[in-house]
């Protein structure tokens, strides 16, 4: 499975712009899957068919995208001033390196006069470009941090782990799932980090009597961090809130149950900034029963997000044995 | 159609989010002749289809906003002046000393302010919010405001429109100028596409009307129209002007509402670069559209921007140059006859 989310991660895909990630989906999932498809926004939507009667259809979500920046200006030197998609720090940027959807690289720094705590606007983006007319970068072009995958053994570093690690537990369990009562459908979605868009129109696309996100959560186990519960190898994440939703009771606990049965590890998540996709399907059309598991992983929206590699295959067999069977929400 | 008529018409009409019935009232007598079904819904949007020229064809919702952003009358002070808030994001250094018409009579008034005589230097520094001033319709008893206003009654800047030679200058270009395109638009058609006009209310104030409109109407895709930030004026640093006056229409990529369609985007500009017309990127990143609640209704729907680039807008008076509207026209006329369900292959 490392191969297979080096591959994800190391694809190139900012909210809006997530064709080549999903490409590269829809090559894993399309033959393992019933039917499959593509909608108005560019989730894609892949459907599994129950093998026994007695269940529902559950959606599974995990988001394709990831964050990046967009070029806004380019000035006489041929400097590019840029806004962010989605969450981007600026302590993270200065020195780094982001690549433009043609491959061409670039660094970032920051105005040499500039005080007190980075802000965007006082940081440019150099290509190597004597002047604007000689910039190959357009008003209006997304780039991604560019950062190589590290194996580290039992952990893992990269950009876009949020959420491609999710994205691929989601191709695994798709891959996996044998013996279900359910129709599961498993959607990779566009732009959540950007405000949750794609997982909100999927949704009412799918329709789902059950729905659960994969994403990651932050974690409070690094020096001097803020207190939080979640720490890496402690298993996956069963959400109990963020500050977006409230996980369904049922399917928490359904999820907490299966863990104890099957003894995988797990820890619950309380989160107190921060949201998924679920937040967006909770609130679809009349309502969905939803909830959520987490990978949790350090250094969250940096270009070296980390995860623990057990977290991510107790992930896989937390789901697989979630959709085992019928579940009541009675 | 005349369109800088319709323009200056849309402009000196007051039409403060929740209030939109004089401007809807000049569009739907404007494009009448041209569409082939008209309705308002229940929000208050006016929505007219032409249909199309081919069968089978696309259904493109095109929309602009008739709401502008202005006052609402809160009370009477027993002094006869007039407690307000503001609808929509206005500036409170640009409220004091402004004349205002006040309800559907058009009251006239003004926002009172100590003149510069009686001020401390203190005070000409200090920045003037709503609940520290009142309209002042020259009555002087409470008892004598409310027989001429109402609690609830809307005010909007008093602003004259004026032909400035290759500009204009009037006030609620955002969003008068898309309302004036579209209906521009409406009197070129038909196209090979089911048209969908929507002349949207309360975008000021969250994007309200359009959501709506686009869940009933739930079209292929979506173009929204804007009178947008032009901020060209003299910089200290070398950096984006939003957008600027003369460069022809703006171009959204991404604004805090939405990730313009890539396809759309792109289809956008290669119509504009084979019909020769100026085009311009907005900065990205600024401002949000009613495309960022249309593009989520249902099921999804592909959605762009396109903006007549329009000086001072929430202010009393904005200022749009007459090329850039004209090329706005032409674009979106140009992509109206253009565009085939192939824009939308992936």
């Amino acid at each position: 499975m490392k191969d297979l989310i080096q591959k994800l991660v190391e694809s190139w895909g900012p909210s809006g712009y997530e064709d080549r990630v999903r490409e590269l989906i829809r090559a894993e999932i399309a033959d393992v899957v019933d039917e499959w498809r593509v909608d108005a926004l560019g989730n894609l939507i892949a459907v599994r068919k129950p093998i026994r009667p007695g269940g529902m259809r559950v959606m599974l979500a995990a988001h394709m995208d990831e964050i990046g920046v967009m070029a806004t200006y380019v000035d006489e030197k041929g400097f590019i001033r840029f806004t962010n998609i989605g969450g981007v720090y600026p302590l993270n940027l200065r020195g780094g390196r982001v690549q433009f959807r043609d491959g061409r690289v670039g660094v970032i720094n920051r105005e040499e006069k500039a005080e007190g705590d980075p802000t965007l606007a006082q940081m440019f983006i150099d290509v190597g470009a004597a002047s604007r007319e000689d910039c190959p970068v357009r008003v209006g072009d997304p780039a991604v941090f560019l950062r190589d995958f590290v194996d580290l053994g039992p952990r893992l570093v990269a950009k876009a782990l949020d959420d491609r690690v999710g994205c691929a537990i989601l191709i695994e369990v798709m891959k996996q799932l044998q013996d279900t009562p359910h129709e599961v459908v498993g959607v990779f979605t566009v732009q959540e980090e950007v405000g949750l868009r794609g997982a909100t129109t999927s949704a009412f696309g799918v329709e789902p009597d059950l729905a659960l996100a994969i994403d990651v959560t932050a974690t409070g186990d690094t020096p001097e961090a803020r207190k939080r519960p979640m720490k890496l190898g402690a298993g996956p994440a069963i959400k109990v809130k963020d500050r977006g939703m409230l996980a369904h009771p049922k399917v928490k606990d359904r999820l907490i149950e299966t863990a104890e049965r099957l003894g995988i590890p797990y820890q619950l998540e309380v989160l107190e900034l921060g949201s998924t996709d679920a937040a967006s399907i909770q609130t679809s059309r009349a309502g969905v029963p939803t909830g959520c598991v987490s990978i949790p992983t350090r250094y969250l929206h940096s270009p070296s997000e980390m995860v623990d590699y057990e977290d991510v295959t107790n992930t896989v067999r937390l789901i697989l044995g979630f959709l085992r069977e019928p579940i009541d929400l009675g | 159609m005349d369109t800088w008529a319709l323009l200056k018409q849309l402009s000196e009409a007051p039409g403060v989010s929740g209030d939109e019935g004089a401007v809807r009232a000049i569009l739907k007598e404007a494009i009448a002749p041209y569409v082939d079904e008209i309705r308002v819904d229940a929000l208050g949007n006016l929505i007219a289809v032409q249909r199309a020229t081919v069968e089978d064809p696309l259904r493109v919702m095109v929309e602009a906003h008739m709401d502008e952003v202005g006052l609402m009358v809160i009370r009477a002070d027993k002094d006869g002046y007039l407690q307000f808030q503001k609808v929509g994001g206005i500036d409170d250094r640009i409220l004091p000393a402004k004349a205002v018409r006040v309800g559907k009579d058009a009251i006239p008034g003004v926002i009172g302010i100590k003149p510069i005589h009686l001020l401390g230097s203190a005070e000409r520094k200090k920045v003037l919010g709503v609940d520290d001033l009142r309209i002042d319709i020259g009555a002087s008893s409470r008892e004598e405001a409310e027989r001429l206003v109402k609690r609830g009654d809307r005010a909007v800047f008093d602003t004259t429109f004026a032909d400035l030679g290759p500009r204009v200058k009037g006030k609620a270009f955002d969003d008068r100028a898309g309302c004036t395109v579209l209906a521009a638009l409406l009197a070129a058609g038909p196209y090979p596409v089911e048209l969908h006009a929507v002349f949207a209310v309360q975008e000021e104030i969250g994007l309200r009307g359009a959501r709506v409109a686009a869940y009933g109407i739930d079209p292929d895709l979506a173009i929204a129209l804007e009178g947008t930030v032009a901020d060209d004026l003299l910089k200290e640093k070398d950096e984006s002007p939003t957008t600027e006056l003369g460069k022809g229409p703006a171009l959204t990529a991404m604004d805090r509402s939405v990730i313009v369609d890539p396809r759309l985007l792109r289809f956008l500009i290669q119509t504009a670069e084979q019909a020769g017309i100026p085009y311009q990127i907005k900065q990205p990143g600024v401002g949000g559209t009613d495309a960022g609640r249309i593009h989520l209704v249902r099921e999804g729907v592909p959605s762009a921007v396109v903006a007549v680039p329009c000086r001072y807008i929430h202010g009393p008076v904005s200022l749009l140059d007459k090329q850039d509207m004209d090329w706005t026209i032409q674009l979106m006329e140009a992509a109206l006859k253009r565009i085939s369900p192939d824009v939308l292959a992936r």
